[in-house]
């Protein structure tokens, strides 16, 4: 129930951010859509606590934080690689054991991973990622395991 | 400005282009399909930006949706013969020719 | 005073957007193979798209286009892992092998028990 009525809520935000004309007929328009909405998604299934992860809403900003700060450090890097040309790249395939426990977890760091430009997440099996670097120093700093343990605080908050 | 970024997205595109069209693998053209989607999402709301009418931002996230699906939509026959032997059946076609 | 000081920073914020993108540009014509093409792509996905739509805001002062903005730049940093990593999965499955700096038997054995 609870999520549902998140859910709810999140789609009457989202139409009227979108649709800008607030008259009788468009709102009544966007109730009918919502319902249709929700109807089609309780008929999925998908209505839990995967899809809407609402105890870590409050608590992931920090983490973001961080991230967006990792992020553009990584782009720096990556962009000064792309104007140095071809010598200066060292691709390398690693394995990374993640430390977290929930599948929420290990979707949180193997997103985080790829969201960094220099590293990609080729394929998650148990608790072995598959990583491709651009540089084998980002390799080094994620076998560091930084961004791991953040991950893995944030896990257990929720 | 917008003008300048504009024009820079539009080389963007052209660049991504030439890669769509060399790119060796499926792979790459994937990529490259892709990355030129995201850039006609932001090419899209600086035009609107341009002149001067920010509907077309509407449009761009409409674009942005689409053009998600369609990568995956494609991927999804990634396990189809046609992907799989598309280097074997290039390395060989060169040796036998 | 405030006005220009805006108009500055969404200037600077579109030429650096712009200079990114064009990187990510160059770099996807450089790079030898296919996984590191991918990592210029995700240069212009994440960065640069967000400072293009960054200085884009600063442009207007008008609510619902603001909001828009930003549901564009969360869709496109929600959106782009997700590609990313399905085009890497495929290609890695379909037996595409990345081009590795050093043969080194470390990595050697990792890649081919793949």
């Amino acid at each position: 129930m609870r999520y549902t009525i998140s859910l709810s809520l999140g789609l009457v935000v989202f139409w009227l951010l979108n649709s800008g004309y607030y008259t009788p007929l468009i709102l009544s328009l966007g109730a009918v859509s919502i319902v249709v909405v929700v109807y089609i998604v309780h008929r999925m299934n998908v209505v839990d606590h995967e899809s809407q992860p609402l105890d870590l809403s409050g608590k992931i900003l920090v983490y973001y934080v961080w991230l967006i700060k990792e992020i553009i450090l990584a782009n720096i890097s990556v962009v000064k690689k792309i104007w140095l040309g071809k010598g200066s790249i060292s691709p390398t395939l690693a394995t990374i054991t993640a430390s977290q426990k929930t599948d929420m977890g290990k979707v949180i760091y193997a997103n985080s991973i790829t969201l960094t430009p220099g590293t990609v997440t080729i394929s998650i099996d148990a608790d072995r990622l598959i990583v491709h670097a651009l540089i084998s120093e980002n390799i080094q700093s994620l076998k560091a395991g930084e961004m791991d343990r953040r991950v893995s605080k944030l896990e257990k908050l929720c | 400005m917008l003008i300048a970024a504009t024009v820079a997205m539009l080389v963007v595109m052209a660049l991504t282009i030439i890669r769509g069209f060399l790119g060796p693998t499926f792979y790459d053209r994937i990529l490259a399909v892709n990355m030129f989607g995201t850039k006609t999402v932001l090419l899209i709301s600086l035009l609107g930006f341009v002149m001067g009418r920010p509907e077309f931002l509407d449009i761009a996230i409409v674009y942005a949706l689409i053009n998600f699906i369609s990568v995956i939509g494609v991927l999804r026959f990634s396990n189809s013969p046609v992907f799989k032997h598309d280097i074997q059946e290039k390395d060989s076609g060169e040796n036998s020719s | 005073m405030m006005d220009m000081v805006i108009g500055i920073g969404s200037a600077l914020c579109l030429l650096l957007g712009s200079f990114l993108c064009l990187s990510g540009g160059i770099g996807i014509i450089r790079f030898p193979d296919f996984y590191t093409r991918m990592h210029a792509a995700g240069v212009s996905d994440t960065l640069a798209a967000s400072m293009i739509l960054i200085g884009l805001m600063l442009q207007n002062p008008e609510m619902i286009v603001m909001m828009k903005l930003v549901m564009i730049l969360l869709m496109t940093l929600f959106i782009s892992p997700t590609a990313s990593h399905a085009i890497a999965k495929a290609a890695m499955n379909s037996g595409l092998q990345p081009l590795l700096v050093q043969a080194e038997t470390k990595t050697g054995d990792k890649s081919s028990h793949l």
